[in-house]
C-alpha cells in the first residue's frame, strides 16, 4: 500500500479559477461600457415600435416581377464583381506566391539561401501580409474616392485583399508539399517556371484549386458587403431599400442573398469533394 | 441486484439486420451478492452479454429481468432509475482525457445528484474524500487532483475501477478490468473489487482473459461464439474444460493454465 | 477519382472561367478612368498622403477611445456568440446513434440563416432596433458569429469520442449531466480554438462596421475619409492594422496556452 500521506482535500485549482473568473469580470465591465451595451434599449417603446414596424414590413416580401428582375440583375452584378475580382486576385497572387516560396530557391539547393534571394522572398511575404490585413471595405472606400461609385472599386478592392489571402495560402500549400521532384528538376538545370509546372503543380493543383473555389464563395459575400459603400450590386440595393425603410424589398433581397450564398456554398463543396 | 436472463439473445448495435446474433439465447440467473467471472475467446459475446445486462442493448429475443422487473417494459423514468442502480465499466476506461481524476471518479455519483449539485461539483468537487478513499484502495490516492491524460494506461484502468466503489450501484458489470495491469497490480485490483463487492453485497459480473484469476471466483461462466458453454462453480472448472473452450484460440488465454487443476475425465468440446 | 466526376469537375472549372470572362464583359468597368493619367496621379497623391499620419494629441485620444471601442465590440461579440452558439449547438447535434434529435434540422437551418448574412448587413439591419453606435455593431457580430460557431460546435459535439458518455448513459445520467461531464470536457479546447480564430476575424469585421454606423474605428474612418482628411485617415488605418496584429498575437498565444 502507499506509504505517502493522503493528499490534502483542498482543490488546488480553486484559487486559479477564482482569479481568472474575477479577471474576466474585471475586463467584461469596461467592455460593456465601451460598447454601450444596453439590451433594455431594444425593448424601449420607441425602438420597439420602429423594430416591429420594420420587421412587420418583411412579410410579405416584395415579389413583383419587375422588382424580382431588378434583384436578379443585381445578383448577377454581385457575382460578376466577385468573379472578376477573384480573377485579378489570381493574376496578382500566383506570381507573388511563386516569389515568396522557398521551394524554388536555386541558391538554397546546396545549403543556405543567399542574402538577396532571401530578402526578395521576405519582401514578397511582407507584401502579402499587408494586402491581407487591410479590410477590403477600406480599399473600396479609397477606390470609390478615386474612380467614383461603381463596380470598379469593388473589383479592385476584392482583387487586392484576396490576392493577399490567396498568395499566403498558396505559399503555405507549396511549402508543405514534397520538394524532392522540384529540387531534382532545378538541379538538372530546369528554369524555375518549368520546375513549378512539372514539379510542384501536379501535387498541389487539387489543394490550390480547392482553396481558390472556397475563396470565390467568400468573395461573393464580400462583394455584397462592398455594395454598402457604393460598389454596386445587391448590397447597394439593400442599402437603398433600408434607408427608405422598405422592409419588403429588404426581405426579398435577404432571401435571394441567402439562396445565392447557399448555392455557391453547395457548388463549392461539391467541387471540392470531387477534386480533393 | 438479482439478475435473470430467459433465452436472451442480442445483436451488435452496428450489425446488419438478419445477421447471426452476437449472443445466442442465454439462460442465466445470478443471485444478489454473487460474484461471477466470464471467460472465453474474443468474439464470444462476453462484452455483448455485459452490455445487455447493463440495458445498453435492447434484446433481439428473450427477456431480461433485473430484480424481478423487465427493464424494457418500464417507463423511461423507471428505466433511468433502474440504470442508476447498476454500474458498467467498459474495457477502455471511459475517462475524458483533460478531466481531473477526482471529477472522473465522482462522476459515478451523477445518477443520484440533482443537475445543480452536479454543476456545483464541477466548479468545486463536493466530496473529494470519498474519491480519495476509493483511489487509496487502488493505491492511487496521490493522483487525486491529476489530469487523466497524465496517467499511465494501468493507472487509468484502476481509476475506472475506483469509480465502482463510489457509485451506489448494486450490480457491477466490469469488462476486462486487468488488461493493462501487471500481475501484482492485477492481483491487488481484483482483490479490492471482490472484497468491496462482498462488503456491500453487490452482485459482480466480470469478464476476464486471465484464467487463473477467473478460477478464483466462486462461479465461472465459459462462453464461445455467443453461447454459454459451461456455468460451473470454480472447483469444477478443469484445465481440460478451459482448453476445450479456447480450442484453436489458445493465444488469447492469459495466465498459466497449470494453475488450474486437471481432472481425469476429458471435457466435452464446446461447439 | 472516377471518370465521370473527373469530367464533371473540369466542366465546373470551365464554367467558372466562362463566368469570369462574362463578368469582365458585362460589368461597366471603368478601366480607362482608372488607368488614366489623372486617376493614377490622384491615386499616387492619395497613397502618399496616407503615409503621413497625424500625431495631434486630441485626435490621438479620440483614436484610442475608438480603438478600445472596436476591441471591446469584437471581444464582447465573440463572447456572446460562444454562449449563444453553444446553447444552439446542443439541440443541433445528434450525440449518439439512437438519439432522435428532433430539433436538429430547424436549429441547423436557423444557424445557417444567421451565418449567411454578413456582419455588415446585420449591422445595417440592427441599427433600426439598436440605434447608431457600437451596440448595433456588437449585436451584429454576435448574431453572425453565433451562426458560424454554432455549426462548428455542433460538429465538434457530434465528433466527440463516445466512450465517456456511453458509460455514464449506462448508469442513467440525464443528457444535461452527460453534456457537462462527458462531452464538454473533451471538446472544450477545440471550442476555445474556434472562438479565438473567430475573434481574429471579428476584429477585422468590427473595424469596418462603423462605416454603416456601427461605431468604433470604422465610423471615424468613414467620417474623416469623407472629408478628405488624409492625415487622420492615415492614423486610423495604422491603428486598424495595429489592432488586428494585436488580436492575432493574443489569439496565437492563447491557443498555445490551451494546447498544454
Amino acid at each position: 500500500m502507499s506509504a505517502a500521506a493522503s493528499p490534502a482535500l483542498r482543490d488546488p485549482a480553486w484559487t486559479g479559477r477564482v482569479f481568472w473568473t474575477l479577471a474576466g469580470l474585471a475586463l467584461l465591465a469596461p467592455a460593456l461600457v465601451a460598447t454601450e451595451f444596453k439590451p433594455w434599449l431594444l425593448v424601449e417603446p420607441g425602438a420597439l415600435k420602429a423594430t416591429m414596424r420594420f420587421v412587420g414590413d418583411f412579410l410579405p416580401p416584395k415579389l413583383e416581377p419587375e422588382f424580382l428582375w431588378l434583384v436578379a440583375r443585381e445578383c448577377w452584378r454581385t457575382v460578376a464583381i466577385a468573379t472578376a475580382g477573384m480573377a485579378l486576385a489570381l493574376v496578382l497572387a500566383i506570381p507573388m506566391a511563386l516569389a515568396a516560396t522557398s521551394v524554388l530557391s536555386v541558391s538554397a539547393l546546396p545549403g543556405r539561401m543567399h542574402a538577396l534571394p532571401f530578402a526578395v522572398r521576405q519582401l514578397a511575404r511582407a507584401l502579402l501580409i499587408v494586402l491581407r490585413s487591410v479590410p477590403e471595405l477600406v480599399w473600396a472606400l479609397v477606390f470609390v474616392r478615386v474612380v467614383g461609385l461603381g463596380p470598379t472599386a469593388g473589383v479592385l478592392a476584392i482583387a487586392l485583399t484576396y490576392s493577399g489571402m490567396l498568395g499566403k495560402v498558396y505559399c503555405e500549400i507549396l511549402e508543405s508539399d514534397d520538394r524532392a521532384a522540384t529540387h531534382a528538376l532545378l538541379r538538372n538545370g530546369a528554369g524555375r517556371l518549368q520546375a513549378f509546372c512539372y514539379g510542384m503543380l501536379p501535387q498541389s493543383a487539387a489543394e490550390l484549386t480547392s482553396y481558390t473555389v472556397y475563396r470565390w464563395e467568400c468573395a461573393i459575400r464580400s462583394s455584397a458587403v462592398l455594395g454598402f459603400v457604393g460598389a454596386g450590386g445587391l448590397g447597394q440595393q439593400m442599402d437603398n431599400s433600408m434607408k427608405m425603410f422598405q422592409g419588403s424589398e429588404v426581405a426579398t433581397m435577404l432571401l435571394v442573398f441567402m439562396l445565392l450564398v447557399g448555392l455557391a456554398d453547395g457548388a463549392s463543396a461539391w467541387l471540392r469533394k470531387r477534386i480533393g | 441486484m438479482r439478475v435473470a436472463l430467459h433465452a436472451l439473445a442480442a445483436r451488435h448495435p452496428a450489425a446488419a439486420a438478419g445477421s447471426a446474433p452476437a449472443l445466442r439465447p442465454v439462460r442465466l440467473t445470478v443471485e444478489p451478492g454473487e460474484q461471477l467471472a466470464v471467460v472465453g475467446p474474443s468474439g464470444a459475446g462476453k462484452t455483448t452479454l455485459l452490455h445487455a445486462l447493463a440495458c445498453a442493448l435492447q434484446p433481439a429475443g428473450g427477456r431480461l429481468e433485473l430484480d424481478g422487473a423487465d427493464p424494457w417494459s418500464l417507463p423511461v423514468s423507471g428505466l433511468q432509475k433502474l440504470r442508476g442502480r447498476l454500474f458498467l465499466a467498459p474495457q477502455a476506461p471511459p475517462l475524458p482525457p483533460r478531466q481531473r481524476v477526482v471529477t472522473a471518479v465522482l462522476a459515478a455519483r451523477l445518477p443520484r445528484q440533482t443537475l445543480l449539485a452536479s454543476l456545483r461539483s464541477l466548479a468545486y468537487p463536493m466530496d473529494p474524500a470519498a474519491a480519495r478513499d476509493a483511489l487509496a484502495r487502488f493505491d492511487l490516492a496521490d493522483k487525486l487532483w491529476e489530469r487523466v491524460d497524465r496517467l499511465s494506461g494501468g493507472e487509468r484502468q484502476r481509476v475506472g475501477l475506483a469509480r465502482a466503489l463510489v457509485s451506489a450501484a448494486s450490480l457491477w458489470l466490469i469488462d476486462e478490468p486487468l488488461s493493462s495491469l501487471d500481475p501484482s497490480r492485477a492481483a491487488m485490483a481484483i482483490d479490492v473489487l471482490t472484497r468491496a463487492a462482498r462488503e456491500r453485497g453487490v452482485t459482480l459480473v466480470t469478464t476476464l482473459h486471465q484464467v487463473d484469476v477467473a478460477t478464483r471466483f466462486p462461479r465461472v461462466l465459459g462462453m464461445r461464439d455467443g453461447e454459454v458453454c459451461f456455468d460451473l462453480p470454480a472447483a469444477e472448472v478443469s484445465r481440460e474444460r478451459l482448453a476445450a473452450l479456447y480450442a484453436q484460440r489458445e493465444h488469447e488465454l492469459s495466465g498459466p493454465l497449470d494453475a488450474v487443476q486437471a481432472t481425469a475425465t476429458p471435457a466435452p468440446y464446446c461447439r | 477519382m472516377n471518370r465521370p466526376s473527373h469530367a464533371a469537375a473540369w466542366g465546373f472549372l470551365a464554367a467558372l472561367v466562362a463566368l469570369a470572362l462574362a463578368s469582365f464583359w458585362s460589368l461597366d468597368l471603368q478601366w480607362a478612368k482608372f488607368l488614366s493619367a489623372d486617376a493614377m496621379r490622384r491615386m499616387g497623391r492619395f497613397l502618399l498622403e496616407l503615409l503621413a499620419p497625424t500625431g495631434e494629441p486630441a485626435f490621438l485620444r479620440k483614436l484610442a477611445v475608438a480603438s478600445a471601442e472596436t476591441l471591446a465590440m469584437s471581444a464582447l461579440g465573440t463572447l456572446l456568440a460562444v454562449l449563444a452558439g453553444l446553447a444552439l449547438a446542443v439541440p443541433a447535434a445528434r450525440t449518439h446513434a439512437g438519439e432522435r434529435a428532433p430539433w436538429r434540422w430547424p436549429t441547423r437551418l436557423a444557424l445557417n440563416g444567421l451565418r449567411s448574412i454578413p456582419e455588415l448587413v446585420w449591422a445595417a439591419l440592427l441599427i433600426v432596433a439598436a440605434g447608431l453606435g457600437p451596440f448595433a455593431g456588437t449585436l451584429a457580430l454576435a448574431l453572425h458569429t453565433t451562426g458560424v460557431l454554432g455549426r462548428l460546435f455542433a460538429e465538434a459535439i457530434e465528433n466527440a469520442p463516445p466512450g465517456p458518455a456511453f458509460a455514464l448513459r449506462a448508469q442513467g445520467a440525464g443528457s444535461a449531466k452527460l453534456f457537462f461531464y462527458a462531452t464538454l470536457p473533451q471538446i472544450l479546447p477545440q471550442l476555445m480554438s474556434y472562438a479565438l480564430y473567430r475573434w481574429e476575424n471579428n476584429i477585422r469585421a468590427a473595424a469596418v462596421l462603423g462605416v454603416v454606423g456601427g461605431g468604433g474605428l470604422g465610423q471615424l474612418l468613414s467620417f474623416h475619409m469623407g472629408l478628405f482628411h488624409m492625415r487622420e485617415t492615415s492614423s486610423i488605418l495604422i491603428a486598424m492594422l495595429l489592432l488586428v496584429a494585436l488580436v492575432d498575437l493574443a489569439s496565437y498565444f492563447a491557443r498555445r496556452v490551451l494546447q498544454r
